[in-house]
């Protein structure tokens, strides 16, 4: 393996260099060297980008709702009742008279709500339970793994029905739920991504020089478990906002007169022949940022997580 | 030893386009071969598996050969399509890997990968494809050949398994073998064992062969003759019987890499290299 | 707990002594019995964190204060919490989750009653997706970074992205209100119900042994939208897994030697690297099946198809807390079975586990 001769040629030459240098002289470089590599390869997967364009303008929509909305999503004007889409009102109105439209755009808050606050309480959860059991090994591994596949033994959505059934209906019981579902995949992977590390000498050495057991799994371990969690959770989004719009669907999630995509699906439901886009357009809306997650979490997988992808 | 040539390659060059660059596996190999056995040594990376491979039309998909020529017999092997390569691969020229832990199916039981190999260019019966296989796994001096025919590979040893694979490529009976590493996976006891059921067949079967190897003496034993590889180019090539006249620094690095058992048992020379070597 | 803390010693203990044939089996078996344990105990903690008073529920909230108190005792919730836990166990290992309120019959029954319809739904469902998703994925893998693996990847894409509900009444819109070419909900028309006995509780079965064709036909055109639509998740799941699983087979060692042996590709990749594949394919192939008899849930009560799912949601939304809990029991059972079940196959299909 002889001459090497560079295809990308994006960059400046000056900077472009500095980043794909063989021998970084700093930790720093060699970082923003190897995001610059993953960055060139997952730019180049137009799917992915496409992703990533969706999950950044589902965050946009978010922030800007009561700006990109032209009508007040809970106004309610039975005058107005069921419209088809027009000029007027884009996607039409529903049964209340209110602009779909303005519904599915506040709607993008509640499920960024959602998995926004599944994956900030499940992943930390996951990420301890399989760092410490893959770490201390034994009894505290048998023990904390034997939990977890009680909980992976469940289906989700059963589990989260059960749930939901016992707090009650509504929004937070509904992330609380799905939480509960979410953590066990998330600590097989953390588990996984420990016990292959942890009797790497590096582990050792921080442990030569007197580091806690603690510090060590905060310090050493969990960032090694970071890049496939990432990939995980990120294609994991899309199942808990499909989860988050079937409890909405069933009446157990977010409920009325809050505008959450699941919902409105269930209330177009008695108009499905006649004004079918009562209960289509929400539903296009979850597909769609559904489908943004999962685009963007594959390639993701592709460039930080090889062995798990192809 | 006849004078026809089997094979003619000249200015073999194999490319690869990785993220990181393009990458010059081979750079320019020639040579010609007649029923003899030929040698290619060099390090990992030299190219001497990759061109290999280019002989049989298998460089990996992101892989490109080009050649001024190409020729087996007449065949000119640059324009052969998929269909005409099955024809050449197996039945006229096929090649040894290295390692039977993964180059056999894990889940097809030796005797049909060997009948397998047979039946793809010979149209007989299963019964008589049948009696072949266990013949030819007689003939690798496999004691049990009935008991080894229904197993799966990882029920043999490292050994078994190369035997086995020297039989399934051995029994359509091809003209040319091209033996890549193939004892450096095996235990140091089995290695001779079997080269040397290798090198008998080859020889009463009146077969060519390149020999693929990192490993000059070994080479050198059992071929006529060495092609020395460096970075993707042949650096030199010599009669086997005439190693100690090399010329090229390499090859002279790579004869005092050797121990010699009547030598002194100081520390063994550092293979030297220098860049110009690789400038073709 | 004293039950359980022995359990986990004697398990610790005997760790050693689980090798060879018998052990692994012994090994499975623990940790099945463990893993139910552990579903009998989350169930069972739902069903005590419940606001609603089981009770008051049975009684009515008219019922005096001594008629309460006796049957309070009766349940058995004046027990401490964990001789509750106990009597329970005994209760399901038995067979028995208590009564529905909702229906009145044993819930027991209710779930032997509404599983075939779930089963069927899932097997066909199964059956459509493994059929199309192998050759899907197949083809995908074959083609990497062209055109047909790209049309494959998005379309399993969107299949892990589409609301089930939303995808169901789409169907149903479509296939059935606009076009008629599909039956609409329900296992047949109300029409036909009353004239089929159920022997297995498979619809196709059942008229398949009355010998009714037409009875037959219409099972079919009632089954093959929501099975349809359910095989698509499934078909999306087997697809990507099968290109993933065939472009690492794809890759190894064995598939160059059959190459120089002169084999042809179709044979290559149909015969070797498949066979390979089938291996893990099959741990695949029997979660989403497991899968599908949850996933139903959703498709169940868009199609008015009177399976668990739409018992276990119509129960919940009826607070019959029995119903609900039975029936994630007997789910949670039914995934960890098929999960074992996988195992168990893995171990035959794959000549180096066998032995």
């Amino acid at each position: 393996m002889t001459t090497q001769t560079d295809i990308s040629k994006s960059a400046k030459p000056g900077l472009k260099q500095w980043l794909v240098a063989d021998a970084p002289q700093s930790r720093f470089q060699a970082k923003c060297g190897r995001a610059w590599l993953g960055w060139i390869k997952f730019s180049e997967n137009k799917l992915a980008m496409i992703g990533l364009s969706v999950v950044i303008g589902l965050i946009l929509v978010t922030i800007f709702a009561p700006l990109l909305a032209p009508y007040d999503p809970l106004a309610a004007n039975l005058a107005n009742r069921i419209q088809p889409p027009g000029a007027e009102h884009w996607f039409g109105t529903d049964q209340l008279g209110r602009d779909i439209l303005s519904r599915v755009i506040y709607g993008a808050q509640y499920t960024l709500l959602i998995v926004g606050l599944v994956a900030i309480t499940a992943a930390p959860v996951g990420l301890l339970v399989g760092t410490t059991a893959g770490f201390f090994g034994g009894w505290v591994d048998a023990v904390l793994m034997r939990i977890t596949d009680v909980f992976l033994a469940f289906p989700k959505l059963i589990l989260a029905l059960a749930f939901v059934s016992a707090l009650g209906p509504g929004i937070e019981n509904a992330i609380l739920a799905i939480a509960v579902t979410a953590w066990p995949p998330y600590a097989r992977i953390a588990r996984a991504e420990t016990i292959t590390v942890r009797k790497s000498d590096f582990i050792e050495a921080a442990r030569l020089q007197g580091t806690s057991n603690f510090a060590l799994i905060i310090g050493h371990i969990t960032p090694m478990c970071m890049s496939s969690l990432v990939v995980r959770v990120t294609l994991d989004m899309a199942g808990m906002i499909l989860i988050a719009a079937g409890l909405g669907f069933l009446g157990l999630g977010a409920q009325p007169p809050m505008p959450e995509w699941g919902a409105m699906v269930s209330d177009g439901r008695q108009f499905l022949l006649e004004q079918w886009w009562v209960a289509t357009v929400p539903g296009i809306a979850i597909l769609i940022v559904s489908l943004g997650f999962n685009l963007l979490g594959d390639g993701l997988r592709d460039v930080l997580d090889p062995r798990g992808g192809d | 030893m006849s004078n026809e040539t089997l094979l003619s390659v000249k200015n073999l060059e194999v490319t690869f386009d990785t993220p990181k660059g393009t990458v010059n596996a081979v750079r320019g190999v020639s040579f010609d071969l007649g029923r003899e056995r030929l040698g290619i040594v060099g390090e990992s990376g030299s190219g001497k598996s990759q061109t290999g491979r280019a002989i049989l039309g298998l460089t990996a998909a992101n892989g490109r050969i080009t050649a001024d020529e190409m020729k087996f017999h007449d065949l000119d092997l640059a324009t052969l399509t998929p269909k005409q390569w099955r024809k050449v691969r197996g039945a006229r020229i096929s090649m040894i890997m290295q390692d039977p832990k993964y180059s056999l199916n894990p889940v097809m039981t030796i005797g049909d990968q060997i009948i397998e190999a047979y039946r793809e260019h010979h149209k007989v019966n299963a019964k008589e494809a049948r009696h072949r296989a266990i013949d030819m796994l007689e003939a690798v001096k496999i004691r049990e050949p009935e008991r080894v025919f229904n197993s799966y590979p990882h029920e043999v040893s490292g050994g078994m398994g190369q035997r086995v694979m020297i039989a399934m490529m051995l029994i359509p009976d091809p003209e040319l073998i091209i033996a890549d590493e193939p004892t450096s996976a095996l235990d140091v006891t089995v290695q001779l064992q079997v080269m040397a059921i290798l090198d008998d067949l080859v020889r009463d079967r009146g077969m060519a062969l390149i020999f693929i190897s990192h490993d000059l003496q070994l080479v050198s034993s059992f071929c006529d003759r060495v092609l020395v590889m460096y970075q993707g180019l042949v650096v030199e090539e010599l009669k086997a019987s005439a190693l100690h006249e090399a010329k090229h620094p390499y090859t002279k690095g790579l004869l005092n890499c050797l121990p010699k058992m009547d030598g002194d048992h100081s520390d063994l020379p550092i293979l030297e290299r220098e860049a110009s070597w690789a400038e073709g | 707990m004293s039950a359980v803390t022995r359990k986990n010693r004697d398990g610790r203990t005997r760790t050693h002594l689980f090798s060879g044939k018998a052990g692994s089996f012994l090994r499975v078996v623990f940790s099945l019995a463990i893993t139910f344990f552990g579903l009998l105990l989350v169930t069972f903690l739902i069903g005590r964190v419940l606001p609603i008073d089981p009770v008051l529920a049975a009684v009515g909230d008219r019922a005096p204060q001594a008629v309460y108190d006796r049957v309070r005792e009766e349940m058995g919730l004046n027990l401490p919490l964990w001789q509750q836990f106990f009597i329970y166990i005994s209760n399901v290992l038995q067979g028995n989750f208590g009564q529905s309120v909702l229906t009145a019959n044993p819930v027991i029954d209710d779930i032997k009653r509404v599983f075939p319809a779930t089963l069927e739904l899932a097997t066909i469902a199964t059956i459509i997706g493994v059929l199309l998703g192998i050759p899907a994925g197949v083809f995908a893998a074959i083609n990497k970074g062209k055109w047909p693996d790209h049309i494959v990847r998005v379309i399993g894409l969107a299949g892990h992205s589409m609301p089930i509900f939303w995808l169901g009444l789409m169907g149903l819109l479509v296939f059935y209100m606009k076009l008629d070419w599909v039956a609409g909900p329900g296992r047949l028309d109300a029409f036909y119900i009353d004239f089929i006995e159920p022997t297995t509780g498979l619809m196709l079965v059942d008229t398949l042994i009355e010998g009714d064709t037409d009875l037959f036909w219409n099972a079919v055109s009632h089954i093959i939208l929501p099975a349809s639509i359910l095989a698509y998740f499934s078909l999306a799941y087997i697809a990507r897994m099968t290109r993933s699983f065939m472009l690492e087979q794809l890759s190894q060692e064995y598939i160059l030697t059959a190459r120089v042996k002169g084999i042809s590709e179709h044979r290559i990749i149909w015969r070797h690297a498949l066979g390979n594949v089938m291996v893990p394919l099959v741990t695949v192939i029997a979660l989403s099946y497991a899968n599908l008899l949850e996933g139903s849930v959703l498709t169940e009560i868009i199609f008015a198809w009177p399976g668990l799912g739409l018992y276990i949601t119509n129960s919940l939304l009826n607070a019959d807390m029995n119903a609900v809990l039975g029936g994630t029991v007997v789910v949670g059972a039914v995934f960890i079975s098929v999960n074992m079940l996988s195992d168990v196959l893995y171990r035959l299909l794959d000549p180096r586990a066998r032995r």
